[in-house]
């Protein structure tokens, strides 16, 4: 594979492409609501209304507005366009929702001006013009199991360019440039992670894409896996160029069957284009990527727990230092970062540093994708620019609480996140400002609760999950998390008196600041940041303290 | 249970490796194994497979991954009880798994689920007496654009209620339900 040959496929790609393109969603949220049937029947459709020389019936990625489910958008080209649909212009046909597979011939027919009872979508509506996709950019619009839709779609141009352009180092400093911070949550700035591993003298280095997604509520890795698995595979090797590695490993749920299958088909033909595999671009570079499939520990998405767990051990975190980026997989050094993180980097390396820094906010570039779901009219995936206010993102593009209800919090970042109450909805979100209301930004779930959601109960159920997923290797998080939730129960159960809650929050404390990796460290601040905002909640539900210290009898 | 397996492990080997030498589904499994070059760090890659060929991981199979991927047993068992999706037990004909994901439970999948125990006159976790049905639930299967979701024999059903998933588990469960 030389540039040459990249640009002929994408070239004859979009070439081939016909006039019209029915694009069908194919992830996993309207395969549930049986896409696969309504495609099938969309291309049967096609071949009897003998339009098969000018519709082209395509199974895209994730649509974004999952609760409409499944999603079909026409594209339509004018006839003055030429060839191809203009950028720009995607996205603007007619967008159909909850089609069902015995409705295809009618959106087939209204191509050439028939009548469709399929019920319509507003392709204006905030939930789609409020969105800065870079990540989700292909999303919806390229075949996630063709190469060539993704190459169309100026894909790995930027490892092309990485590779005969640019040094490592380089490679470095636009990354340190653009401001992108790792986007699994913790926020750390993925050009001095690189620059870390990338300054270790090791011969054998690794690179790690971290896709264990495991907080309950977030979507995003499941959505760009699925959608758009190639983007991260061009990021991976960017970075392993850039780091000096030659073996990468994505660490995937198998949760996630969906994903799984697409990423197993994208890397055998990015082997099978020269695009993986040893001479990449005809280059020394050489870079490999295999799967390891989780096997359902919530732990293993913490860095070192999930090295152990691709050492095919338990999946149990050690203590850092030394970091990951110094002594990780098999003792050597290991870049790991998240799936949106390496999503990103082919967009900046195509588009430049300074672009990408124009988004988003001073400390928080770029832009973040968020998995919207709970109380609220519009669940589904939605890219917003950093600093976005969280009012913007609920109320207007998500369409606020359903059925008229009213919002009473927002969860963020799963088990480990907190709560933000409805008074502080007009908080940017970025990382700075998320961490400042006890929550953080996590992976990138947002659950909205409304008033019918007792706050009480969520931290129990956090509680729960946490105690559950605890790897049991450090006593404050095995221990602590099970007494934290015994306390939460006994609060709902109207047995608790004020003495029970000092003793929670004096357990959250020591939890807290004494556990070892990020699990323990994190499982009160659901229960921290609800006794914050909502405090009245816990105390309405204790009892009087009926016995003092002094009548306590043994026994 | 493992310490007394230990200390019979070398009379017991023989046994499972001639019976393994009966079953396809061994030859299968070595042959994932041998893919991986018999590399111990593939080792939940093979449990995997185990599952996938066999339904569930008996004793006697960790017994021979150990074996052929030549760790201790103990390493084995550890790793397929730490995991929440290897089951050691054998699991029902059908299988429910109710989401319990933070956007499903916040739309009712807890009412979801307790209609289904009380149906099937068990606990999630737990397999009818009949083998019919087994009732899981899982952390979060990603689908929380159509809470509440469940899997009803591995197909992803978008918008339960209690109604809809007793009307899906009626038909496996017995007369006596």
């Amino acid at each position: 594979m030389i540039i040459d040959d990249l640009i002929e496929i994408a070239e004859r790609e979009r070439a081939a492409q016909k006039k019209h393109v029915v694009r069908c969603c194919m992830a996993a949220g309207c395969m549930s609501s049986n896409s696969k049937g309504v495609k099938e029947r969309l291309d049967q459709a096609v071949k009897e209304a003998g339009l098969a020389e000018e519709v082209e019936v395509r199974g895209v990625g994730c649509m974004k507005l999952c609760c409409q489910g499944p999603l079909v958008q026409i594209d339509s080209k004018a006839e003055s366009e030429g060839a191809t649909v203009r950028l720009e212009a995607r996205g603007q046909g007619p967008l159909y929702l909850k089609v069902k597979p015995e409705e295809a011939p009618s959106l087939i027919g209204s191509i050439k001006g028939g009548q469709t009872p399929v019920g319509r979508g507003d392709p204006n509506h905030p939930f789609f013009t409020g969105q800065k996709p870079i990540v989700l950019a292909n999303s919806g619009y390229v075949d996630p199991e063709r190469i060539e839709s993704y190459i169309a779609a100026e894909g790995y141009q930027g490892l092309h360019d990485v590779l005969r352009e640019m040094t490592p180092k380089e490679v470095i400093d636009a990354l340190i440039k653009s401001g992108l911070r790792g986007r699994g949550g913790a926020g750390y700035p993925t050009g001095l992670k690189w620059a870390t591993v990338a300054k270790t003298a090791n011969r054998q280095k690794y690179v790690i894409c971290n896709a264990d997604e495991g907080d309950p509520g977030a979507f995003m890795d499941r959505s760009v896996l699925e959608s758009d698995p190639h983007s991260v595979l061009e990021g991976m090797a960017v970075a392993a160029y850039a780091v000096g590695a030659s073996q990468g490993f994505i660490y995937v749920r198998a949760e996630y069957p969906l994903a799984i299958s697409r990423l197993q088909i994208a890397i055998r033909q990015a082997k099978q284009h020269g695009l993986l595999g040893s001479g990449v671009f005809e280059s020394p570079f050489s870079f490999n990527i295999d799967l390891r499939i989780g096997a359902g520990a919530f732990v293993c998405g913490e860095e070192t727990a999930l090295m152990a767990s691709v050492e095919g051990k338990r999946g149990t975190p050690r203590p850092r230092p030394p970091f990951p980026a110094e002594s990780g997989l098999w003792d050597c050094p290991t870049l790991i970062n998240n799936v949106e993180t390496f999503a990103n980097v082919p967009s900046i390396i195509r588009k430049g540093a300074d672009w990408f820094a124009s988004i988003g906010t001073e400390k928080s570039k770029g832009t973040k994708v968020f998995a919207l779901a709970g109380k609220i009219t519009n669940t589904g995936l939605i890219e917003v620019p950093m600093g976005t206010p969280l009012r913007h993102i609920v109320e207007t593009m998500g369409g606020g609480a359903p059925d008229g209800g009213k919002i009473k919090a927002v969860q963020t970042g799963g088990p480990s996140g907190g709560c933000i109450p409805a008074e502080a909805l007009d908080t940017p979100v970025d990382y700075d400002s998320l961490t400042k209301l006890g929550s953080i930004m996590g992976s990138g779930g947002m659950i909205v609760m409304d008033e019918s959601t007792r706050m009480v109960d969520v931290a129990r159920f956090f509680m729960e999950f946490c105690m559950d997923e605890s790897c049991g290797k450090c006593i404050p998080c095995r221990a602590g998390t099970v007494q934290m939730h015994h306390l939460l129960a006994k609060i709902l159960e109207r047995k608790a008196t004020v003495r029970d809650l000092a003793k929670l929050e004096e357990l959250c404390d020591m939890v807290r600041h004494t556990s070892l990796c990020g699990l323990g460290q994190t499982a009160p601040n659901p229960v921290l940041s609800t006794l914050r905002f909502f405090r009245k909640e816990y105390t309405d539900l204790l009892v009087e303290d009926t016995f003092g210290p002094k009548e306590k009898t043994c026994g | 249970m493992i310490a007394t397996q230990l200390a019979k492990r070398q009379n017991r080997l023989p046994g499972i490796l001639e019976h393994a030498s009966g079953d396809k589904r061994f030859k299968i499994l070595e042959a994932h194994m041998k893919k991986y070059q018999f590399k111990q760090d593939a080792l939940i890659e093979v449990l995997h497979k185990a599952q996938e060929l066999f339904g569930c991981l008996e004793d006697d199979l960790l017994l021979f991954v150990a074996y052929k991927l030549k760790l201790p047993a103990s390493r084995v068992y550890g790793v397929a009880t730490f995991y929440h999706f290897f089951t050691l037990k054998p699991q029902g004909r059908h299988t429910c798994v109710i989401c319990m994901g933070t956007a499903c439970y916040v739309k009712g999948a807890d009412q979801v689920l307790a209609a289904v125990e009380a149906k099937a006159k068990i606990k999630a976790g737990e397999t009818t007496p009949d083998k019919q049905l087994s009732l899981l639930t899982a952390r979060c299967i990603g689908a929380c654009g159509i809470a509440p979701a469940a899997v009803y024999d591995g197909v992803v059903t978008p918008r339960q209620t209690p109604e809809s998933a007793l009307e899906h588990v009626k038909g496996w469960l017995g007369d006596d339900h």
